[in-house]
């Protein structure tokens, strides 16, 4: 059925490049600076209650950390109005123990990052992941097929490590992306968490894939990641795309553009199984891709921001994202 | 599902230390294996040297003077106390906040957990020193320091070392978590599961527990040799 649709999809995208050249042909004007804006208004509006759909009971998991547990009240108030009956499981510890949860039927599905998905679940090798999301989603799909399983289309925003650096940095050396930092990344001091020292999409992969040297490499507890940049103890520090603070104080922390695609792309595929993606219908699939349009990285740091700097909690966070994208009514 | 079904084998924790295994995480490079596990244990090994000779260059002379003088119970023994209630990982992310990371912020953090089990012996074991060996010494015409260091010492040396001992268990142990203060020791394994597996995991606790023993061999065989032979139990 996955194939079916993907075939499908490449048919549509096939006639809409034909029809596109073809415009472009009968216009027969110069060539350049012609932008195919592309603005798909068909998610737009509330979300429509369906009667049938209140004989099909969902429970939507999440891992247990802010910016998943937004997620997964946003799905879950989505599915409520589209007229589910929804319970939540928000505290799932691990992808292991979240991707047993759907397998087993304790949850009907959760979101999972693209890159996660491949590297924990089907042993990819990080730089084996696709840069591009949508790739990345494709892959994962086949293996998830395999297993019972289905994802559905990946949201707007990645979540993945970054390096960052204070605003005051990025400007005395000129820094704009990762690769800005050859030759100067020899006085520069970078931080992160224990695991990054080896891991190829974090300094392993730095150092091999940008052949980039720092001073040093300090460890240091995840928590401290803004702390070390403030205090000026570290020059480089590495950071998530979806951190709060990078909305909150976007005039003091800056992230470098990953120009070689070191940190694999991290957007969001909902997982859920093929025979509940099959019980519950049409509205299942179709009201979880409706409100992710709207989750691009900026959205999700504001989320994020709402509950970890603002102590909102995610249920409240994710409402508000709702109600004000007007997907429901307030 | 057991419980048990996601524990290590001890097989492979062993295999883990003696050979370097490949991760899926790492861009092909092996983790593990003899060298960095001899090089992990060496940086726990100093991490805890430097910790213990803080403690103990606080600790001891206070605790000795305070159980020589006989005042200051409530500070050798109430303080002291209280300082095992600290939670060290509170410890080393608040010393990480105000002063930065590295050897420098993780030794002192470490050398609180050593300090109470240090003083307070010290102290317990100069106050049950019997009182007439030490009048008799004043007697003598000792100096005061002079009988700390020939009398009291000497006769406290099992509690001291006890306490010594105690220090070093703690502070070796904590220094497990060094690696979120910049230390890379043997917690490196410990805490990056995603790096080394659950192999690594339990060799690193393996590691700890091995170098743990050590050390307290070692200090045992030392008391041994500080003990006057007075002192020693008689065996047989």
């Amino acid at each position: 059925m996955r194939t079916d649709q993907t075939r499908l999809r490449v048919l549509l995208a096939a006639i809409a490049a034909l029809a596109l050249t073809l415009a472009v042909a009968a216009c027969g004007s110069s060539d350049d600076s012609t932008t195919s804006g592309s603005t798909e208004g068909g998610a737009a509006g509330a979300i429509q209650s369906n009667p049938d759909n209140g004989k099909v009971s969902l429970t939507i998991g999440s891992k247990n950390f802010p910016e998943q547990e937004i997620l997964g009240e946003i799905y879950a108030q989505a599915l409520t109005a589209a007229g589910y009956k929804v319970k939540s499981a928000l505290n799932l510890g691990s992808e292991t123990v979240a991707q047993k949860a759907v397998k087993t039927g304790q949850i009907s599905g959760y979101p999972e990052y693209a890159s996660t998905a491949l590297t924990s679940f089907f042993g990819l090798e990080p730089e084996e992941v696709p840069a591009d999301a949508t790739e990345a989603w494709e892959k994962a799909n086949e293996e998830f097929e395999k297993e019972g399983l289905e994802a559905f289309e990946p949201t707007p925003f990645a979540s993945a490590n970054a390096v960052g650096t204070t605003k005051e940095t990025a400007d005395k050396y000129e820094l704009e992306t990762v690769s800005d930092l050859e030759g100067v990344s020899e006085e520069l001091s970078l931080y992160g968490s224990p695991e990054c020292r080896q891991r190829i999409d974090c300094l392993a992969g730095l150092e091999k894939l940008y052949g980039l040297k720092f001073k040093s490499f300090t460890p240091v507890d995840i928590g401290l990641r803004y702390t070390v940049l403030e205090k000026g103890q570290a020059d480089l520090s590495i950071l998530f795309t979806t951190d709060p603070q990078l909305s909150a104080e976007s005039d003091k922390f800056v992230i470098l553009e990953d120009d070689k695609k070191v940190f694999p792309a991290g957007n969001v595929i909902f997982v859920t199984t093929q025979k509940v993606a099959e019980e519950a219908g049409p509205d299942y699939e179709k009201t979880i891709l409706q409100v992710q349009e709207g989750l691009d990285l900026k959205v999700v740091q504001e989320l994020d921001a709402r509950v970890e700097l603002e102590k909102e909690t995610p249920k409240q966070a994710a409402t508000a994202y709702l109600e004000s994208a007007g997907y429901i009514g307030s | 599902m057991s419980a048990l079904l996601p524990l290590a084998s001890f097989g492979g924790a062993i295999e883990f230390i003696f050979t370097p295994q490949s991760s899926n995480v790492t861009g092909g490079a092996k983790v593990g294996g003899l060298e960095q596990a001899i090089e992990l244990t060496l940086k726990q090994l100093e991490v805890t040297v430097l910790a213990l000779a803080l403690a103990l260059v606080i600790a001891l002379p206070l605790g000795l003077y305070l159980g020589h003088k006989g005042k200051g119970e409530f500070l050798a023994i109430g303080l002291a106390n209280g300082g095992r209630a600290i939670p060290e990982l509170a410890v080393i992310a608040l010393v990480a906040a105000l002063i930065g990371v590295g050897l420098v912020t993780v030794t002192p953090a470490l050398a609180i957990l050593g300090i109470p089990p240090i003083l307070t012996n010290a102290f317990v074991g100069v106050r049950q020193v019997d009182r007439a060996a030490v009048d008799a010494a004043r007697g003598m015409g000792m100096s005061e320091m002079g009988i700390i260091r020939k009398v009291e010492l000497p006769l406290a040396i099992p509690t001291v070392m006890g306490g010594i001992r105690g220090a070093t268990i703690a502070i070796v142990a904590t220094a497990t978590i060094a690696p979120l203060a910049g230390v890379v020791t043997l917690g490196d394994f410990i805490i990056n599961a995603s790096i080394y597996g659950d192999d690594g995991r339990l060799a690193g606790a393996i590691l700890v527990a091995l170098l743990a023993l050590s050390l307290e061999g070692l200090l045992a065989l030392l008391q041994r040799r500080l003990t006057s032979d007075g002192l020693k139990v008689k065996t047989a």
